[in-house]
């Protein structure tokens, strides 16, 4: 009969579990960052349209030359990207090699753009209807892949690059040479 | 002023609730009558004073009054009158004072309707139901309160989700509410019970049409649901074990144990501390599946967003209502003497596995709904559960509870012969037999559980209306029909759930017009693509001209609307119903070269998933009208075989 009773607890105890649990998951906050799962796999074949009139195509094969690259996510339209060219710019005069893709944009509107807010890219591509960013497992503007020499996404990094992630993107880059 | 009127009604309400809890508690001490006398009249006052409430958040609606936050947050003056009326409950301040609304109605037609509890534990039952409805005043009242103004009225609203524009949102909530909320009534039935240590088959016969009456919403509120999802998110599934659905589905299994183990508890003076639980569980998994998909802590389409604030005081209430019942339950039931014992083989043991399994059931969807928090918490991993847990894990035990359905219910009371069983169910067996080598030669190569579930579905068809045979069917019990159309409703609801799995046919392709497409036994032809407009909306309407055979053609308009209040697109599809399944179509976007992603799909007999849904409904409804009506043969209450649930 003993045993009985303490099993007439055991409702509550599995409530108290359930309770516990979903307390928790209402008192931390929601993480809504969506992590690509390509980071450790190879930069995807395509060929996308220069945004700066008169260059060639930009094409993912030239990734692969040795040499570390930060892939920049970008459009002309997007106010964090603003906030973020400053970096850019002095990545760039740390010797980082920028790549650029630019989503659902114009040339036109690119140009300005660079214009307005400097350009540390060697090359642009012309991402207009966004299939090489869901292919990169990006969600959103503006994002940052780091690619090492042999063309493998090494990091990423979500949102835009502020002033405090500069050295640790040089110290990564470097590290993957 | 309208706001205002309803603030302050909310208010009295929630002062009328403190007082009825006041007078409940202490008509449970030796000189309780006179409080008892004054408790019916304060319940009908403060569900008049709710209602009052919800009648005044109806108006500021219907009028589009902008100085209401909530309706410039949830609504506009574009919107179709219909809409301006249910959005009044497509949000989170609306929906819960709905809850609150039904709540205290529940609470006021016990005070008013029921005469079989005794005095003592009516009073604690209607304390009970008055405890919780204070909490979800002071919840509306702190922090979600409806009528809450703006400094300045915007020059229109936002707008109303174009996902929830549909007829069904007019009924669906209201109908699911009743449901979730009624089973409050034996929540508060059993804390009464466990109060003054009154639990017997008189207890049971008492909270027996109220179960009854919630989970015939309940029903209908789950069959109507899924048919929404089916046709208006336009996947083409019925089900999608979607934690709202789940969260549905959870009180409805415990609801429905609760109804079988009630029986026994009314008939047989069994399963006393079984059903008190499951009253308690039931009600329990109604608040939890409100909170969990309120709160936004798992994801899902009907999750409004909360700010932890409010989700951390429902949480609150959570714990004092469902721990303080549960805590009640282990000091209590051990003095609650136990029931009349029986023989494993007999219509009890029967209604003990039936239990068993629907707890089972219960379990696997609780498990699988929020083991992706537990994930989450634990590793921070992200992952959802979807049908391939749920349908390996609930399927099969769900088939062995449809098998029990066509035993159980000739079992007589008490002891059992198993050779008697057996004749009794020789016929259905034969046939199920039949059934099997049928579909054996003539649907080949069919899944397992299809392929079972469409037998059964056949075998448990003609068991469920076994227990009519040789009856003289003018003098059977309306409870018995009751039964017997339930019972034959899960049969008929397995039978579209087994053929739309097995059968249905899919195709996507993408067409210019003037291309056909065939699509099960149809040919379809795309013969336009065309911009239409409607008030709040504009859309590309597909004109598809389906033919099979001789038969008239049939046109199917399926169509891409894009809402302008707020900005969205949704797609509608377009579905023709016939006898044997329904032709069901949905345009997506334009493709290049002036093509269109179209998608068909030929689902043979899928309707019958929602007819036996709305058979079961229907049964449940005779059983109440059965257990509530006069009775005119008293005499079947003794009778064991003749005896339905």
């Amino acid at each position: 009969m003993k045993t009985v009773r303490i099993l007439l607890w055991l409702p509550l105890v599995a409530f108290l579990a359930i309770l516990g649990l979903v307390s928790s998951g209402l008192l931390k906050p929601h993480d809504t960052t969506v992590v690509s799962q390509m980071v450790g796999k190879p930069l995807p074949a395509f060929t996308l349209a220069s945004a700066r009139t008169g260059e060639g195509a930009v094409t993912g094969k030239g990734f692969a030359d040795g040499r570390p690259r930060l892939l920049n996510i970008f459009g002309s339209w997007c106010v964090p990207c603003i906030a973020e060219a400053p970096q850019l710019m002095a990545l760039k005069q740390a010797g980082v090699t920028i790549e650029g893709i630019a989503v659902r944009d114009r040339p036109g509107d690119v140009g300005e753009f660079l214009q307005r807010n400097g350009d540390p890219y060697d090359r642009i591509g012309l991402d207009d209807q966004a299939v090489l960013q869901v292919a990169l497992g990006s969600s959103g503007v503006p994002e940052s892949f780091l690619i090492d020499g042999k063309g493998i996404i090494r990091a990423q990094h979500i949102g835009e690059i502020r002033p405090e992630d500069v050295p640790g993107l040089i110290e990564t880059l470097k590290a993957i040479r | 002023m309208i706001a205002e009127t309803g603030l302050a009604a909310l208010w009295i309400a929630a002062a009328l609730a403190l007082l009825q809890a006041c007078l409940g508690l202490g008509a449970l001490g030796r000189e309780g009558a006179p409080l008892m006398r004054a408790v019916r009249p304060v319940a009908v006052v403060q569900a008049l004073m709710t209602l009052t409430a919800f009648g005044a958040l109806l108006l500021v609606f219907w009028r589009t009054d902008l100085s209401v936050k909530l309706v410039a947050e949830e609504s506009a003056t574009t919107l179709p009158a219909m809409y301006r009326i249910a959005g009044a409950w497509g949000n989170h301040e609306g929906s819960m004072l709905l809850w609150v609304t039904i709540l205290a109605l529940s609470g006021a037609a016990v005070a008013l309707l029921e005469r079989r509890l005794p005095e003592r534990t009516l009073a604690a039952t209607i304390a009970a139901q008055a405890v919780i409805a204070l909490g979800f005043f002071a919840f509306l009242l702190f922090s979600s309160n409806p009528f809450a103004r703006l400094p300045v009225p915007p020059v229109e609203g936002s707008g109303f989700n174009p996902l929830l524009q549909d007829p069904g949102l007019a009924f669906h909530p209201p109908t699911l509410y009743v449901g979730y909320v009624g089973l409050s009534v034996a929540f508060s039935f059993a804390v009464g019970a466990l109060l003054t240590r009154d639990v017997g088959p008189a207890f049971a016969r008492a909270m027996r049409p109220w179960v009854l009456g919630a989970w015939v919403f309940l029903t209908i509120g789950i069959t109507a649901g899924s048919y929404w999802a089916y046709y208006e998110l336009g996947w083409g599934g019925w089900w999608f074990w979607d934690p709202t659905e789940n969260a549905s589905l959870m009180p409805w299994l415990a609801a429905t144990a609760l109804l079988h183990s009630v029986t026994v508890l009314a008939t047989r003076d069994g399963l006393r501390a079984w059903t008190v639980m499951l009253a308690v569980v039931a009600f329990s998994m109604s608040m939890v599946g409100t909170f969990l998909v309120r709160s936004g802590i798992l994801t899902s389409v009907h999750a409004f967003a909360l700010d932890p604030r409010r989700g951390a005081f429902i949480l609150v209430l959570l714990a004092l209502y469902i721990g303080g019942a549960l805590a009640l339950f282990g000091a209590r039931i051990a003095t609650v003497k136990e029931g009349n014992r029986f023989d494993p083989v007999s219509r009890e043991g029967a209604l003990v596995v039936n239990n068993l399994l629907l707890s089972a059931i219960l379990g696997i969807v609780l498990i699988g709904t929020l083991y992706p928090l537990a994930v989450e918490s634990m590793t921070g991993e992200k992952l959802s559960v979807g049908p391939p847990y749920f349908n390996a894990a609930a399927g099969p035990l769900a088939l062995i509870l449809v098998a029990l359905v066509a035993v159980g219910p000739v079992m007589r009371w008490r002891r059992e012969d198993v050779a008697a069983v057996a004749r009794r169910v020789a016929v259905p067996g034969a046939i199920t037999l039949m059934a099997l080598v049928a579909v054996l030669l003539l649907a080949p190569g069919m899944r397992l559980l299809p392929l079972l579930g469409l037998v059964l579905a056949v075998g448990t068809g003609a068991a469920s209306i076994a227990p009519l045979w040789k009856r003289n069917l003018r003098r059977t019990p309306l409870f018995t029909w009751g039964m017997v159309v339930a019972h034959l409703g899960v049969s008929v609801s397995l039978a579209g759930m087994a053929s739309e799995s097995a059968f249905t046919k899919e195709t996507l392709v993408a067409a210019r017009p003037g291309e056909t497409v065939r699509v099960g036994p149809y040919v379809v032809c795309f013969a336009a693509i065309d911009p239409v407009a409607a008030e709040n909306y504009t859309a590309v309407q597909a004109t598809l001209i389906a033919t099979r055979g001789a038969a008239q053609p049939i046109t199917l308009q399926p169509e891409q609307r894009t809402f302008d209040n707020p900005p969205q697109q949704t797609s509608e599809s377009a579905i023709a119903t016939r006898l044997d399944g329904q032709l069901y179509a949905v345009v997506g976007e334009q493709v290049p070269g002036g093509r269109w992603q179209l998608r068909l799909w030929w689902k043979p007999f899928v309707t019958l998933i929602w007819a036996g849904g709305a058979l079961i409904a229907l049964g449940g409804a005779l059983s109440l009208l059965g257990r509530t009506l006069p009775r005119r043969r008293p005499k079947v209450e003794q009778d064991g075989y003749a005896r339905a649930y």
